[in-house]
């Protein structure tokens, strides 16, 4: 069917829902939904399903009055509200396409609602601009992980001898990782957001409000003393970067999500450099144990054809590691728009793929990957839950990655950043195509070993 | 255990039962607080869960895409038939469009969209913005109808004008339009349609095969397995049977001033709700004594064969605490029943859109000491939870977790039920999930119930 206006089974969906996973990365923070309470329960009712965590956040609860007055009341009160009784130490507020559509200013409001008295001493409210009908989810993410960077981050003169990670989306599991690598080679990070131990919280007998993790609002204050920044992701963890050499002058560099060998390579490199540290053995160790199973299992990947689709800061690095393992990554969609995407695709898969689809931004949605398939099936699809109606219709193996991820558990406890993420996804990977080929297997070549 | 409070403003929309008091004075259907987490959805959420299950009708959401990502396919209304409502089709609106209008990429998107899948009829739904950036969706509807030969029906499910109740209305409206537009020759007198049965788990085909079994014809079931046809000429029915009580008694209303059908509430689950059902139907056609007696016979048959089965649970259940949190109230009534006809008590049942009778109606039903609240938030769910020391949460996505979380049992009987849990059937079903859930040994590992802290 050839269209010009409509998107069918998005593989995108709305800023705001970003920007409230964002703001789950500060310790102590409830996010905080300006608009209808439809978007909050929707965007917190579709985390849930992704982390099977109560996700708390708060809306302004728009009316029709709201939407004819502006909203200015509504969140003012909602400010008081909050800090009455749910007493986190930050609001951090996004808008909405209702909130953003009738003109209200957040950083006016915020101010007003702090001139008022409705901010207690030593509490903040923060706020980003998260109109839907502009970008994606990565964007709305995107777009808070800047929004703590301007209005927490201080540079008080005294440089500090810790380097800023600016976190891409990630999973709490990656954000994990990426803490436990830095602290192996031995560089002090302030890694923001940080969702681990929020939205992967241990069973306690009781329902904690503000989970136990997040970065600290001190923590957060000081990464404007830190000597560099390393922005993970050009979609989403680039722009929290920018913000930190703008306005504390810390200089920075943008690297790929550490998914797969060499980007993970990249982003090591980068912070042992960063901080002036070597890499331990003990980290070459596990790049090694990761070169052993691509190196041991490379007949099981050469060549297989794959469909993708996600997020484009996780869908970059992935191919890039499809393309190590010598499979063909052909079939490529993301719903989040930006010209970065095709250009990095294009130079990983010039040579290798060169004619494969790649496609990102309006139109670009899971309507258009299955026509692709159709067309040119593949060996292995992965991505998020909603891979899982092309994966049955065309039986096709299938491992999921990325978000949301509603029907499977794991994504919030194992990486896939780091060498032992690319362990996993090997593994996964591994799996699927050799449960297929079991599956397929006549009677004679039905094999034992593998 | 650490205080809790209750959002201020909020103490009139809780009410604990104490001694034999006056009138309930709950505050209900009114807005959420600025501020509160609330669980509450909005005005599209209702008109989309409602029209959701037509599965021969297309539906588009015109608006940016997040309203049309998050309602994908996240409802197990099954379709014995065509699946077209499990697709997601949105009009991704941009800023261009928000500046301009969306009115001309809404035109061509339907035009493509019936082109391609040849639907019976289309529900456009209307997002918060298109209320304000002014677009006719009426128009636009009117002229894709013109242009298809199809029903095109706008639903004016802006998501801030009201509640998740006003989308109900909303979505009535709309299927109002399509009832009366289709032949009723062949229908019979003793005809029904039912209302507000969304086929979760495919709970309508067991609903309508006892009325099949009475010998009953069912016309429409709307909207679970619904089709567009069935919906068109659903006005020759004799009368409408109405569950769930906020989405769908609005329609049952309008159907009974413009072609003069009655209509019943009732409510499937649990064995007394479910038998009602049935005999009240059956005491409706009086006139056909046979009528009555298959319903005695079918009713006899289900309980003496579920009775038994029961037994086994209760005596593990007998003593249980339960607390409820559900979006309509009246689902609450029969929960309460459910549980209490295997001995279980009700220590808390809330729900987001209940009004004053509603809630005076639970206030009956409930025991001393019970807490009844409208509009609740994960805090006060919690606080009550852990005060009244419930054994099992029932609820929908959201308060999942929360349950897990404090380390009791959870049922979902909302949109994510896996079975059916209604019928006689479904009421063994839910006694059985209840039971595993609430005996499951890992609660004891949670460290409140003594595990390892």
């Amino acid at each position: 069917m050839e269209r010009e206006a409509l998107t069918i089974n998005p593989a995108k969906t709305c800023q705001p829902i970003g920007a409230m996973y964002a703001a789950l990365g500060i310790h102590g923070c409830l996010p905080h939904s300006h608009g209808s309470q439809g978007c909050c329960s929707y965007h917190r009712s579709t985390l849930t399903r992704h982390y099977k965590e109560p996700v708390m956040a708060a809306t302004s609860s728009f009316t029709e009055g709201a939407s004819v007055f502006g909203g200015q009341a509504n969140l003012v009160s909602a400010i008081d509200n909050i800090f009455t009784v749910y007493e986190p130490d930050v609001i951090a507020v996004h808008s909405t396409c209702l909130s953003e559509t009738i003109g209200d200013d957040l950083k006016q409001i915020s101010t007003k609602a702090k001139d008022d008295g409705k901010v207690p001493e030593g509490k903040y409210v923060i706020h980003a601009a998260t109109p839907s009908f502009v970008g994606s989810h990565v964007t709305g993410y995107a777009n808070m992980v800047q929004a703590m960077a301007e209005q927490f981050a201080e540079s008080t003169g005294n440089k500090l001898d810790q380097i800023n990670i600016v976190a891409g989306w990630m999973e709490p599991a990656d954000m994990r990782e990426i803490k436990r690598l830095a602290k192996e080679i031995g560089v002090k990070i302030q890694l923001f957001p940080d969702t681990s131990d929020v939205l992967d919280a241990p069973q306690i007998g009781k329902h904690v409000f503000y989970p136990k993790g997040g970065i600290s609002i001190p923590d957060l204050k000081s990464t404007g003393d830190s000597k560099y920044s390393i922005g993970l992701g050009c979609f989403s963890g680039e722009p929290g970067a920018i913000a930190l050499e703008k306005t504390c002058k810390v200089p920075f560099q943008t690297e790929d999500l550490p998914i797969g060998l060499r980007a993970t390579d990249r982003f090591l490199t980068a912070l042992a450099k960063a901080a002036g540290v070597k890499i331990p053995d003990s980290i070459t160790d596990e790049r090694g144990r990761l070169v052993d199973v691509m190196t041991d299992m490379e007949q099981y990947f050469d060549g297989k054809k794959v469909a993708l689709f996600g997020d484009p800061d996780q869908l970059i690095p992935l191919t890039e590691f499809l393309v190590d393992l010598n499979m063909k990554p052909v079939h490529i969609v993301s719903g989040t728009p930006g010209k970065r995407f095709e250009q990095r695709m294009q130079a990983i898969l010039s040579e290798t793929v060169p004619d494969a689809n790649i496609k990102n931004g309006p139109q670009a949605d899971m309507y258009l990957l299955h026509q692709w398939i159709k067309n040119e099936p593949v060996d292995l699809l992965i991505g998020n839950t909603y891979g899982k109606y092309i994966a049955r219709d065309e039986d096709i193996p299938f491992v999921r990655f990325g978000f949301p991820i509603l029907d499977r558990i794991g994504h919030s406890y194992f990486p896939s950043a780091g060498y032992m993420g690319g362990l996993r996804l090997a593994e996964k990977i591994l799996g699927v195509l050799m449960d297929r080929q079991d599956r397929d297997a006549p009677e004679e070549s039905f094999e034992l070993v593998m | 255990m650490e205080k809790i409070g209750i959002l201020e403003g909020r103490e009139k929309q809780v009410y604990e039962k104490k001694g034999d008091s006056a009138a309930i004075d709950i505050k209900c259907e009114t807005t959420s607080l600025s501020g509160s987490v609330s669980q509450r959805a909005c005005v599209f959420c209702g008109s989309r869960v409602v029209l959701y299950p037509v599965a021969d009708a297309l539906h588009v959401v015109h608006g940016p895409i997040g309203c049309a990502a998050y309602t994908w396919d996240i409802r197990g209304a099954v379709s014995s038939g065509p699946e077209l409502h499990r697709l997601s089709f949105s009009t991704d609106l941009k800023e261009m469009d928000v500046i301009y209008g969306g009115e001309k990429k809404l035109h061509q998107s339907l035009t493509e969209l019936i082109a391609q899948y040849q639907p019976k009829a289309a529900f456009i739904y209307s997002t918060c913005i298109i209320g304000l950036i002014g677009d006719d969706i009426d128009a636009v509807c009117k002229k894709v109808s013109q242009e298809t030969g199809i029903p095109v029906l706008p639903v004016h499910s802006e998501g801030f004008k009201g509640t998740k109740k006003d989308g109900y209305k909303a979505a009535c409206d709309s299927l109002m339009k399509l009832v009366g537009t289709g032949s009723t020759e062949g229908i019979g007198k003793y005809s029904i349609n039912i209302l507000g049965e969304f086929n979760l788990a495919g709970e309508a085909w067991i609903i309508k095969k006892y009325y099949e079994e009475m010998g009953i014809e069912v016309v429409a079931t709307m909207t679970g397995d619904g089709r567009v046809d069935d919906i068109r000429r659903s006005h020759g029915a004799s009368l409408n049977i109405v569950q769930c009580s906020g989405s769908m008694v609005k329609l049952a209303k309008m159907m009974e001033e413009k072609y003069g059908i009655p209509y019943l509430r009732v409510s499937y689950f649990g064995i007394e709700d479910m038998s009602m059902a049935l005999y009240d139907v059956a005491k409706h056609f009086s006139d056909n004594p046979t009528i009555l007696d298959a319903a005695k016979k079918l009713v006899n048959r289900e309980v003496s064969e579920l009775y038994p089965r029961l037994q086994h649970f209760r005596q593990a259940l007998e003593g249980k605490k339960a607390a409820i949190y559900v979006g309509g109230a009246f689902k609450a009534f029969s929960l309460i029943k459910a549980l209490n006809s295997v001995g279980m008590s009700v220590v808390l049942a809330g729900s987001q859109t209940g009004n004053k009778d509603d809630y005076e109606g639970l206030k009956e039903m409930c025991e001393e000491g019970t807490v009844i609240v409208d509009d609740s938030n994960p805090v006060e769910l919690s606080k009550f939870v852990l005060e009244k020391e419930a054994d099992l949460l029932i609820g929908g996505v959201k308060e999942r977790p929360i349950a897990y979380k404090l380390g009791i049992g959870f049922c979902d009987h909302n949109h994510e039920r896996k079975i059916p849990l209604a019928g006689f059937v479904g009421m063994y079903n839910f006694i059985l999930e209840v039971y595993n859930s609430v005996m499951s040994p890992v609660w004891q590992f949670a460290p409140r119930k003594g595990g390892l802290s």
